[in-house]
């Protein structure tokens, strides 16, 4: 792994190794001085050319818990805006030297540019979410929050609801579920399924209430408001009535299930105010857990490095 | 070529026990074995043991994994998989007996040291190892040493323990 664009970068292995050094980590942040010396005088770089709290926070925090210095770019107060280009901005911070870059770009397949000249430079590339491809790391946190409550991934049946075609936190989630062993479906309104989507022999549900109590993992997608006008959906609230999961759909699911949300939640739309208090909601584990991953990504990045 | 065998490491761990005891037996409540992984903590739940035996008091045992505190990520990337540190105890205030296998360039300790001062503020640390080999690089010596060794500076000597090893003994390789 010489960076990290897409979970196809990824073996089997790899995976587990990441969840091993994740579980390491969790105990380094729950001593006292919760911070190891290994990156000491690294440097990365955080490109974000879209919002994000809980992505950035948590690459920046998994830095400073290795004692690597970082460094955050966002769009909206950089050079960008007087009309910078990509790569001029890379070429003048690779003057800066530094070992690193996480970015989140609202084109597909920007991670995989950088990568590709960057390469030669010996910098490691991380996608942060890029467009609506994938977003690697979100699918390893996810992975990660299972693999601590079930240790195997065998038969497990994972149900995605939401826009699987515009997601690509659903596109990273699919692959990596997949490759672990897991059974996924998805569940959406036709108009948010991606075209040929039954090549891909993933069973989509138009009902998933009459099956929820089979799923060990409800994974809920935000509704992207901004990737699309809302002509996909007839209405936020028909949405809701038909896709959302409320606190009587949790009384369907097993008493082991999770119930998990990229973020941030529209609260009302992708899930009701009332499923937070359920146990098997663990949306705010998935933030810790965040943490803890990319501090094995980055990690291991920088060991391959060498 | 063998330099020690297990009669010998035995006797030696009982000694080193009984040394420690002389020195802390007022302030026993205190103390605590921490090991570096790996063959360090099988020595620390040794003495620990030989503790129990004649003072009928438990000393805690934690283990450090001294991975991240590395001064080169080189020596990480060729080092088996990292396991994590288990300290179950409190150390701020306690007497830090930190116990590895064998000391040379005085690294390991270095790192170990600034693991242990992430966990808290103990009173006191000291080292206790069961080989001392010369060639330090870092001004760290021990306080309690098993076995005291000249050797040269490319050779090896290993120590297997039968917790870890399924044999047990001191090793010299020459290269």
């Amino acid at each position: 792994m010489k960076h990290l664009l897409s979970v196809n970068d990824l073996n089997e292995k790899d995976i587990y190794k990441i969840f091993e050094y994740a579980f390491q980590f969790e105990e380094v942040l729950s001593r006292p001085i919760p911070i190891v010396p290994s990156l000491k005088g690294k440097t990365i770089l955080t490109l974000f050319y879209e919002p994000s709290t809980r992505t950035q926070t948590s690459f920046t925090l998994a830095c400073k818990r290795l004692s690597c210095d970082v460094i955050n770019f966002s769009f909206s107060t950089s050079s960008v805006l007087k009309g910078e280009s990509l790569l001029d901005t890379v070429k003048n911070v690779l003057k800066m030297k530094i070992d690193g870059i996480i970015i989140r770009h609202p084109v597909a397949g920007v991670p995989n540019f950088l990568a590709h000249y960057l390469d030669k430079e010996n910098i490691f590339v991380i996608n942060a979410g890029d467009g609506i491809n994938e977003h690697p790391t979100q699918a390893l946190l996810d992975a990660y929050t299972l693999y601590k409550k079930f240790k195997d991934f065998r038969n497990l049946k994972i149900l995605i609801i939401g826009d699987i075609k515009h997601s690509r936190v659903a596109h990273s989630d699919i692959l990596i579920f997949q490759k672990l062993g897991c059974e996924v479906y998805v569940s959406c309104p036709y108009s948010f399924l991606p075209i040929d989507f039954e090549k891909t022999k993933i069973p989509y549900l138009s009902d998933f209430r009459k099956e929820l109590g089979k799923f060990d993992c409800v994974i809920t997608l935000r509704v992207q408001k901004e990737r699309h006008n809302l002509s996909y959906l007839p209405s936020i609230r028909e949405y809701h009535l038909l896709y959302g999961i409320k606190k009587e759909d949790l009384n369907k699911m097993k008493k082991d299930a999770l119930l998990m949300h990229p973020g941030p939640v529209n609260w009302g739309v992708e899930l009701s105010y009332d499923v937070l208090e359920d146990k098997r909601c663990v949306i705010l584990d998935q933030v810790f857990n965040g943490v803890v991953i990319r501090m094995a990504i980055i990690f291991l990045l920088f060991q391959e490095k060498v | 070529m063998k330099l020690k065998n297990e009669r010998e490491i035995n006797k030696k761990i009982k000694d080193l026990a009984q040394k420690i005891y002389k020195k802390h037996k007022k302030n026993l409540n205190d103390l605590c074995f921490i090991g570096i992984k790996r063959r360090g903590i099988s020595i620390a739940q040794r003495l620990s043991k030989e503790f129990k035996k004649f003072t009928n008091f438990k000393i805690p045992v934690g283990a450090l994994d001294i991975s991240f505190y590395r001064d080169d990520l080189q020596m990480i990337a060729h080092s088996p998989i990292v396991r994590g540190s288990e300290i179950a105890f409190s150390l701020q205030d306690k007497i830090v007996i930190l116990v590895d296998d064998v000391i040379y360039t005085g690294r390991t300790v270095r790192a170990a040291l600034s693991e242990i001062l992430d966990y808290g503020r103990p009173k006191k640390i000291e080292l206790l190892v069961l080989v001392d080999r010369n060639h330090r690089e870092l001004p760290i010596q021990p306080d309690y040493v098993g076995f005291k060794f000249k050797v040269k500076k490319e050779d090896l000597i290993d120590v297997f323990l039968k917790e870890e090893d399924k044999k047990e003994g001191i090793y010299l390789k020459r290269r």
